[in-house]
């Protein structure tokens, strides 16, 4: 996946320039031969204990705001006209019952829109985050149906919603390509994903198959995906002269922060997007014409201005995931050995953005094979762009490879359990790495032994009345991703307490207690004692909370901040401590402390150690390492799914009975 | 913004004296009308809230169940006698929806709730001669898997989405209605209109007449009936193909049945052709089977539900041999 050619293209840029910043870093705890994190040998902390939300009282008391939830005086609100056509000119807009209707305070269109720069598009450089690259309400073009033609600004939601029902929109409409055969028939592209070709080969996959005594050749289809957070988008928007401030639902706010910041040709540092509480992003609580158009009606009205998108809204402008068609094909011998992986096909995506749905990412490292032939070919459609959404590429493509797998299976009379396990590889098949873990055979036997999979009848067997019931299984997997950009500051008090600010995203996944309980293990302190700041861009760190690798980035930082602040603690110790003489790495926290790993005793608080040394409070801020262990490493999560699926031999109706997985 | 006025009335007369007057709509548990409202399909001046009227479920002398249109659809399924006499209307209504909807929804209004076809819903972006006449329909040529196989025209393929209808149409329901010229009675399975080429036309219910109650006949065959649903999801689906059935068998030969078709056609589809093929012949699987041909000989496939018609005639042959297998 290319967010790890990502992070490989910036340890190898490191490694050719800035060699001397990498030796700077603390010994990466993460590389072969690197010394493990102490955190992993102590297992009698708070970590792998249950502990409550630290959030959880103010979001059942509803007292966590979120972004449509604040009012700064003179709000005003804002409603969207969306274009009714695919592909087009807008000739005439009739703006004149909306402008007069009771409480609105302009309408904004491409007349009358202040100039602004397109949104850098996602991944195209450190910080870019917008969903798309069009000019927005900057001309009378429609490039698909549900473009923002319009903006209504009004004294009430009602008044405003109501006001767009009265603009009347006359266009020259285009021919237009809605559906994925016309796009097709049009020609592909090959898929590139940050510059880097898709397409990966290893032998001659087509010859192998050809000769394989067993093979299997399929097409597999999936439908477009519209994202479906349980808090549609919103944003509550302020300008402070020419400071803006957003307050955002969002999974990458220095990210949102930096790309407005490009479109409106401001500083950056005029841009602070805060978010603390989003009710779910799943790849899609990025940068949308939404925040930059209410951003520029703010500015025309010269009033704060909320942007909440409807449930259609979301629809209209979010992009989701796009639609693929999956050629799989598998050749193996008699003993079901795989000789030929086959994982080619096509995907729809528009020309104002550029994530082809990388549907061949789990196959590079799912199983053993003598060949690959791996492609993602690109078809321009005109419709929304479509976007990550909740494991882009995995998800719909271990569909494809997986059933492939079963009908193999089937055809060699074969278990296919037992197929998968026999094609088990001993390091990424495709990449040559080790696996730093993977577990899926142990994984597969414990469930089915606890699925009772080993009493399943053949396919077509089991009949209840007018079902057919059968089992079936798959592997689940996800990589690990860790991006450069997490960064941490801790602050040490000398009354025994430690603050942690990070520019991190809390969407549900439970990130201000996850990390509480990480930096009071490390700090040997209380829950209580331990406060985690973050939901602002203004924080230190860029981090996307996406590729479910904020954790991850955000864990390390931490780690380094850690580490940073117990050489300073150990310094501030001096001669006259218990310590003294002792490094970062012969330390842990314990009781408000610092003891030595193999003797408790030897101990002294942080109260002591920063009285001693006359100071209120030690602060230290300090950047992730580089995500080196993603060079040494194949680095996923596995799992192993069991289902029981009733199949009315009527209707064909589907039910899934059971469902049981082991991870 | 669009303003209307909110009445509720305490009986049949002021509700009708109120609508007349008001060009109101009538309103029942909301469930469809309040979503049609916010999306601007339906624009009322003003609204009669009709969930005050009668709501009582009588059993008559005779065996028939006379129905207050303001019952929840979940009173109804759950009262004891259409539980153990009319097995299919109890079935038909607890298919649809779901328990909260089922809650508040009343007779009445299921039975005048309007398509779900999107193209309907879609006010500002999409053609619909249902919402505005002459405009075109963009459902055909559309996504229309859920659309009509039976009863559509070149204006319309919207299907009705009611179970609860379904149901009724096979039981020869009769629905009550008041207007400010009086009461009278039509069939239910009159009520409905096809399209034609007037799809906003939707039944024969006069400007602001009211459902005042369903009066289902008893019927000695009712006992022996069902129905099913089959849907992509087992709960919170409108129904691909919906089938109500009862059948009555002597000797081997029915003498009496009774079949109706949902998620098929613009309103609640009686298959009156399959009815009579059926009547009188041994209750066979090839009997049923090739009822259900003639009946689903006039559907007419779009681009994307053809697959309804294999489905509609299966669904018929099994639901017909599972009533035929309870009585022999």
């Amino acid at each position: 996946m290319s967010i790890v050619e990502r992070a490989k293209q910036t340890v190898q840029g490191a490694a050719q320039g800035l060699m001397k910043k990498a030796a700077e870093l603390a010994p990466d705890r993460l590389i072969p031969g690197g010394k493990p994190d102490p955190i992993i040998r102590h297992r009698h902390g708070h970590v792998g204990k249950p502990a409550s939300r630290v959030d959880g009282p103010l979001k059942v008391q509803g007292q966590a705001r979120f972004a449509a939830e604040f009012a700064p005086e003179g709000l005003c609100y804002a409603a969207l006209v969306f274009s009714t056509i695919a592909k087009g000119r807008i000739v005439m807009l009739d703006i004149a019952k909306a402008v007069s209707a009771p409480g609105v305070v302009l309408v904004m269109t491409h007349l009358n829109a202040p100039r602004l720069n397109s949104m850098p598009l996602f991944l195209s450089a450190a910080k870019a985050v917008g969903g798309d690259n069009l000019p927005i309400m900057q001309d009378d073009c429609v490039h698909w149906n549900g473009q923002p033609v319009a903006v209504v600004l009004a004294e009430t939601q009602e008044q405003a919603d109501h006001a767009t029902s009265l603009i009347r929109v006359t266009y020259e409409a285009e021919p237009a390509i809605t559906s994925f055969a016309a796009a097709k028939a049009k020609g592909t592209e090959p898929g590139k994903f940050q510059g880097e070709p898709l397409k990966q080969e290893i032998g001659d996959a087509e010859a192998a198959l050809r000769a394989a005594p067993h093979r299997v050749d399929a097409i597999y289809r999936t439908p477009r995906h519209n994202h479906n957070a349980i808090e549609p988008h919103a944003a509550t928007i302020v300008w402070d002269g020419d400071e803006l401030r957003v307050h955002d639902a969002s999974q990458a706010m220095a990210h949102t922060a930096w790309s407005l910041a490009q479109v409106f040709g401001i500083d950056e540092k005029k841009v602070r997007v805060t978010s603390p509480y989003v009710g779910g992003g799943f790849g899609s609580k990025t940068l949308w014409q939404h925040q930059v158009l209410g951003a520029a009606a703010a500015k025309l009205a010269g009033r704060p201005v909320r942007i909440a998108l409807s449930r259609e809204g979301v629809y209209r402008i979010v992009g989701g995931r796009s639609l693929t068609e999956q050629r799989v094909a598998i050749g193996a011998v008699e003993a079901g050995r795989f000789t030929a992986i086959v994982h080619t096909g096509a995907t729809a995506m528009t020309r104002h953005n550029a994530l082809p749905e990388p549907f061949t990412v789990a196959t590079r490292s799912g199983y053993a094979a003598d060949t690959f032939k791996l492609d993602v070919e690109v078809a321009y459609m005109d419709t929304l762009a479509n976007t990550f959404m909740r494991a882009p590429g995995e998800a719909v493509g271990t569909f494809g490879l997986e059933c492939a797998i079963d009908e193999l299976a089937n055809q060699l009379g074969m278990d296919p359990v037992e197929l998968r396990i026999r094609n088990e590889p001993q390091k990424d098949p495709t990449q040559g790495t080790p696996f730093s873990s993977r577990h899926i055979v142990e994984a597969y036997r414990a469930g089915a032994e606890r699925f009772g999979w080993y009493k399943r009848d053949l396919p077509g067997n089991r009949r209840v009345g007018e079902w057919l019931v059968g089992m079936g299984c798959a592997t689940a997997t996800y990589p690990y991703y860790r991006m450069p950009g997490g960064a941490a500051q801790i602050t040490l008090t000398r009354d025994g307490r430690a603050t942690v600010a990070i520019a991190a995203h809390e969407m549900g996944m439970g990130t201000a207690t996850t990390h509480t309980i990480v930096v009071a293990e490390r700090l040997g302190l209380r829950l209580d004692q331990v406060t985690i700041t973050y939901g602002d861009s203004s924080l230190p760190g860029v981090v996307l909370a996406g590729g479910s690798q904020q954790t991850a980035s955000i864990g390390a930082a931490v780690m380094a901040a850690h580490s940073a602040l117990v050489t300073e603690l150990l310094r501030l110790a001096g001669n006259d401590s218990p310590l003294a003489g002792l490094s970062a790495d012969d330390v842990r926290g314990k009781d408000a402390g610092l003891c030595k790993l193999d003797e408790p005793d030897r101990h002294e608080s942080y109260s002591s150690i920063l009285a001693r040394a006359q100071r209120h409070e030690v602060t230290v801020q300090r950047e992730a390492p580089l995500p080196l262990e993603l060079l040494h490493w194949s680095m996923h999560s596995y799992g192993a799914m069991y289902c029981e699926v009733y199949i009315n031999a009527i209707t064909y109706e589907t039910r899934v009975s059971k469902q049981d997985h082991a991870l | 913004m669009n303003p209307f006025t909110y009445t509720q009335a305490s009986n049949v007369n002021e509700a009708v004296r109120c609508a007349s007057a008001n060009h109101a709509k009538y309103l029942g548990g909301g469930t469809n009308l309040i979503d049609l409202m916010r999306e601007t399909v339906e624009r009322p001046a003003a609204v009669v809230d009709v969930t005050r009227l009668s709501a009582t479920i009588e059993e008559r002398r005779d065996g028939g169940l006379l129905i207050g249109a303001a019952a929840r659809n979940t009173a109804v399924a759950e009262h004891p006698t259409v539980r153990a006499q009319y097995p299919m209307l109890a079935r038909a209504i607890v298919a649809g929806a779901s328990a909260q909807i089922r809650n508040m929804a009343t007779v009445g209004g299921n039975i005048l709730q309007r398509t779900r076809c999107a193209y309907f819903y879609d006010s500002r972006g999409s053609r619909c001669n249902k919402r505005e006449p002459g405009q075109g329909c963009d459902a055909i040529g559309g996504f229309n898997r859920m659309h009509a196989i039976l009863g559509a025209s070149q204006s319309c393929v919207a299907t009705h989405p009611s179970d609860m209808c379904v149901a009724l149409a096979a039981l020869d329901a009769t629905v009550h209605l008041m207007s400010a010229d009086g009461e009278r009675a039509v069939q239910l399975i009159d009520l409905h209109c096809l399209p034609g080429v007037h799809p906003e036309i939707e039944t024969v219910l006069r400007p602001t007449e009211l459902i005042t109650a369903i009066e289902v006949p008893a019927k000695g065959f009712a006992a022996n009936s069902t129905y099913r649903k089959v849907r992509d999801r087992s709960s919170y689906a409108f129904a691909l193909v919906s089938v109500a059935a009862a059948l009555a068998i002597r000797d081997g030969i029915i003498t009496d049945v009774r079949l109706a078709l949902g998620g098929v056609a613009p309103k609640p589809w009686r298959a009156f052709v399959a009815e009579s093929d059926i009547r009188g012949r041994p209750a066979t699987e090839g009997t049923f089977r090739s009822a259900a041909d003639a009946e689903l000989a006039a559907a007419a496939p779009l681009s994307d539900n053809a697959f309804k018609i294999e489905l509609a005639k299966r669904t018929l042959v099994a639901v017909l041999d599972e009533l035929a297998g309870a009585t022999q």
